[in-house]
């Protein structure tokens, strides 16, 4: 049963000699054998290397040693680099590709002592927000195998909401952790843009990607942080900033602090049930001594299309490297170009291809200064929103997502029906603050729904005090899906 | 009708930094295919670059010795272009905010002094090397990653002469600043040449045609030339020209189309997202100007009018700054310093090269030149003995007044003496001596010749001179 347990529940047993390392990864790998078939949260899983390294963390243990996570099991999702592991990106250009090295978060990972394991589901290259969008097939809710867990970090909440692993590294660049967090009902955090490397995180759009974890309660969200967080010098974005102690944060008193709601987010096609459960959680903080007033973040009905510009800009410039002349899949050509041409027709999915084609648009000549160049200035604007609001307030607060998690194929003609479900949580990563998603409440169908949480750049103590606080006061984060 | 030329140059220029432009690979040329390579410059899925400090100091250097300014911002972006080459599909470079603009470079075309302003010397990164088999293509990725300076001109050259001259300028400053060994055979200078004809008088310009990848000076000379002559030849026949890009063939000595500008590339640059903007302090700044050396033109003016050398002298101290650096020490407070620059071209340079040892070996002190040079001035040592002296102070590093002593160099002066020399050199040669009193003058340098002789060359030439004469004619 020790795969039900949470990363300080584990770190407890552990060290108390109750339990090895070793009994929880297996008994985190056999609820893989046991449950993904039916979910399809691992697109692969090395079983022998996960209890090797189990073993080493027991042997480490018994010599003496304690770490943060020592023998912690935790899962990855396939787009962040873990040497010797197959690295795809949900996506079939990568064919065969496995890695040379460990990302940052991985090694920090390492060094923390945790046991990293499996290659978790995602929409291929980090683009979607169903997980549809993959090569190997689409991740499914823990909560109704017929609906989306979520994307684009989809297999990274499934996993964790299906305790299939203690927690879980995912990756966030317009909501792909908080959005699918929410639809799966476990806590996702996105930091701050800067606060952790993103070195060995495959990019889709370098100035909005985050890398941030996944966990079964806040507490939780916040010891791994405290383990990924931090400078790297192989990042030039990193921000220099002092990593303050996370778990200090988390007091369960919010007494005076004050939470903004934003009157943009009143949009029309916001779902009843999830407009009820995040004004009961608004109301709970305010219960417990929060300061709640509205707010406003003029600019915000320009969030999605501005995101659509900058984001799929960068990624049609980060993805040309997949083109088979150095690595992966390849298809021959009579030239340089019919390869590539062949290469990345066959390899890319048809999500991918689109944005490819979107990006390179908006940066051609003649239409830059229409559109990517007029992104960057709304971008600006949007941030100014933000930095603005929070002179007033400390947190802003808003539903994770507009709807619960919908079905399997429901959107997938829809592209912009797709795009709007991002409509809360784009804006977060255009302006580079830190967001989280707490469990809140289920609708009518038992399906998951989520609070999120917006904290300033660098905010994340208050963002996780706030989101302990609530969830001390509430047993949402206590439910689990029903998989026997 | 009379045609003049525009030329404007685009020189790539590899920096001499011990590792590349964002990763730590060695940037070294000549290794194994594929040995100097990480996941970075090999551009592997989720790599970052992270900028090289050494190539940000030499590119703010580079920019002070091109009289350039060096902004207080400069940042990068992503031109974008597939090729096997090119690791990550696209190059990281600087479009708009380059870190260095505006400066010029002075050189001399035969008499005259010349002028090309400098548009702007931006950082990038060098890409990969083609290799072509049989039936099938290699790359090798060593190259890649290299820091390159694009250093772009103003279309002030009018020639293929001047093109070449501002080359070997261009070269000669990055080489004594020590930015870029500027080796061709490695292909660390590259060249793109940009070119067009106009009718003399015309404002506006003509139609401009690139010529891409010159990897030699000589080849950018001949091909400016025969482009120039082309140009006008096309105009003169009443033809039209398109903005193209040309290649040079080497061999043929021509030109032929490559591209026209419908299938120019469209680069869709964008600012980098991985790397912040540049903002060098003026702390930093400041430690760089410090590293300013004297450019090779400036140098030559200088020691031409500081120690009233000529030109030869001049340029012998330029093309080996470590024997002018020699020079200046031993010509300071010397009232005449082109004895010095004598001393050092003629005896010690020949001294150096001989033995093949170089100046900073050399066993004895500049100021050595300069004593020595007093002594012979002072008439204690003959120039001849001088030769005698200079040969012992720089195989044993001996102080010349001591090699004197030592050796009993030191010139006879004395009038008693040295007509004890005369008179026995007189009574030995009547012959000479009877036909010096019959007026033939040039037998008394034989005479001359028999007293320094026997006075092992030690006598005052002048004085023997003048006695000689004097008893002679007594
Ligand atoms: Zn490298």
């Amino acid at each position: 049963m020790a795969h039900f347990l949470t990363i300080h529940q584990l770190l407890e047993q552990l060290r108390a000699g109750e339990l090895s390392s070793r009994e929880a990864t297996q008994a985190c790998l056999d609820r893989v054998e046991k449950v993904d078939d039916r979910l399809n949260a691992f697109i692969s899983v090395d079983a022998a290397d996960a209890l090797a390294q189990a073993d080493a963390a027991d042997q480490s243990r018994a010599a003496g040693e304690d770490l943060p996570m020592l023998g912690v099991p935790v899962a990855v999702k396939d787009v962040l680099a873990v040497k010797d592991q197959p690295l795809n990106c949900a996506s079939k250009i990568l064919g065969e590709f496995n890695s040379p090295y460990d990302a940052t978060v991985i090694q920090k990972l390492r060094a923390a002592g945790a046991v990293v394991f499996g290659r978790l589901n995602m929409d291929e290259f980090a683009m979607g927000s169903s997980n549809e969008n993959s090569a190997f097939g689409p991740a499914r809710n823990p909560w109704n195998t017929d609906c989306i867990p979520g994307g684009s970090s989809g297999g990274s909440a499934v996993a964790v909401a299906a305790d299939e692993c203690i927690a879980s590294l995912g990756s966030d660049t317009g909501g792909s952790i908080r959005q699918p967090a929410a639809l799966c009902g476990c806590v996702g955090l996105k930091p701050t843009y800067g606060r952790v490397s993103r070195y060995g995180l495959v990019a889709f759009a370098s100035s909005l990607d985050q890398v941030g974890p996944f966990t079964k309660d806040v507490r939780d969200a916040a010891t791994l942080l405290q383990v990924i967080a931090g400078s790297d010098d192989r990042d030039s974005t990193n921000v220099p900033e002092p990593v303050p102690d996370y778990s200090a944060a988390l007091s369960g008193e919010v007494k005076g602090l004050r939470i903004g709601l934003p009157r943009e987010y009143q949009v029309q096609g916001m779902d009843p049930e999830v407009k009820a459960a995040t004004d009961a959680a608004v109301k709970q903080l305010e219960s417990l001594g929060a300061e709640v007033k509205e707010i406003s973040l003029p600019h915000t009905e320009y969030a999605i299309a501005t995101y659509y510009i900058i984001a799929t800009a960068e990624a049609s410039a980060n993805l040309a490297r997949f083109e088979g002349v150095r690595y992966g899949a390849r298809l021959d050509g009579a030239d340089p170009e019919e390869m590539n041409r062949k290469t990345r027709g066959a390899g890319f999915g048809e999500e991918v291809k689109r944005r490819i084609i979107l990006g390179t648009y908006v940066l051609s000549s003649g239409y830059y200064d229409a559109y990517y160049l007029r992104a960057q200035k709304v971008r600006t604007l949007i941030r100014q929103d933000f930095l603005k609001a929070f002179e007033e307030v400390d947190l802003i607060a808003s539903p994770t997502t507009p709807t619960p998690a919908f079905k399997i194929g429901e959107k997938v003609g829809d592209p912009l029906q797709m795009y709007l479900s991002d409509i809360y949580t784009i804006s977060c990563n255009l302006a580079g603050l830190c967001g989280i998603s707490v469990p809140c409440g289920f609708s009518e169908a038992g399906l998951p729904i989520g609070l999120q949480l917006l904290g300033k750049p660098f905010g994340e103590p208050d963002l996780l005090r706030a989101a302990h606080a609530y969830e001390q006061a509430t047993d949402w984060h206590t439910h689990r899906p029903n998989l026997d | 009708m009379e045609y003049e030329a525009v030329i404007g140059l685009e020189t790539h220029v590899q920096l001499k930094t011990c590792t590349k432009m964002w990763c730590g690979c060695a940037n070294e040329y000549g290794a194994d295919a594929n040995t100097n390579v990480c996941p970075v410059c090999l551009g592997l899925p989720g790599v970052l670059p992270v900028p090289n400090a050494e190539a940000l100091r030499l590119t703010a250097l580079t920019g002070f010795l091109l009289n350039c300014d060096v902004p207080g911002y400069a940042k990068w972006d992503r031109k974008n272009y597939f090729y096997p080459d090119n690791p990550k599909n696209y190059q990281l470079t600087q479009l708009d905010f380059p870190s260095t603009i505006t400066g010029f470079v002075e050189f001399e075309l035969g008499e005259e002094l010349e002028s090309v302003r400098i548009n702007r010397a931006h950082l990038e990164e060098d890409v990969g090397k083609s290799f072509h088999f049989a039936d099938y293509s290699g790359v090798d990725f060593n190259r890649a990653g290299v820091p390159l300076l694009e250093i772009v001109t103003e279309p002030d050259i009018t020639s293929g002469d001047m093109a070449y001259e501002y080359l070997n300028a261009l070269k000669s400053i990055l080489e004594y600043g020590g930015v870029s060994d500027c080796d061709m055979e490695k292909g660390q200078v590259r060249c793109d040449v940009n070119i067009s004809v106009r009718p003399k008088g015309q404002q506006e310009l003509g139609e401009k045609i690139e010529i891409k990848n010159m990897n030699s000076f000589s080849g950018v000379r001949r091909a400016a030339e025969y482009e120039i002559a082309r140009q006008i030849e096309v105009l003169e026949e009443g033809g039209q020209l398109v903005q193209e890009t040309r290649r040079w063939d080497d061999d043929a000595g021509i030109t032929d189309s490559m591209r026209t500008k419908e299938d120019a590339h469209d680069y869709r640059y964008f600012p980098d997202p991985d790397l912040m903007p540049h903002r060098p302090s003026e702390e930093w700044l400041a430690t760089i100007r410090e590293e300013v050396v004297e450019l090779p033109l400036a140098r030559k003016r200088r020691l031409m009018e500081q120690y009233e050398l000529p030109t030869g002298d001049a340029d012998v101290f330029v093309g080996d700054a470590a024997l002018g650096n020699y020079f200046e020490e031993a010509a300071k407070g010397l009232n005449n310093p082109k004895q010095a620059a004598n001393w050092v071209i003629n005896n010690l340079q020949a001294k150096l090269v001989e033995t093949e040892t170089s100046v900073v070996n050399l066993k004895f002190p500049a100021v050595a030149i300069g004593e020595l040079i007093g002594l012979v001035e002072g008439g204690q040592i003959s120039s001849k003995i001088a030769q005698e002296v200079f040969a012992e102070m720089f195989a044993s590093g001996k102080s010349p007044a001591t090699i004197v002593e030592e050796k009993g160099l030191s010139q006879v002066s004395d009038s008693g003496e040295l007509e004890a020399f005369c008179r026995e050199a007189i009574e030995a040669n009547p012959g000479p001596a009877d036909d010096f009193r019959s007026g033939k003058e040039a037998a008394l340098n034989f005479l001359k010749g028999q007293v320094m002789k026997a006075s092992r060359g030690k006598a005052n030439p002048q004085m023997v001179g003048e006695l000689l004469a004097k008893i002679l004619n007594g």
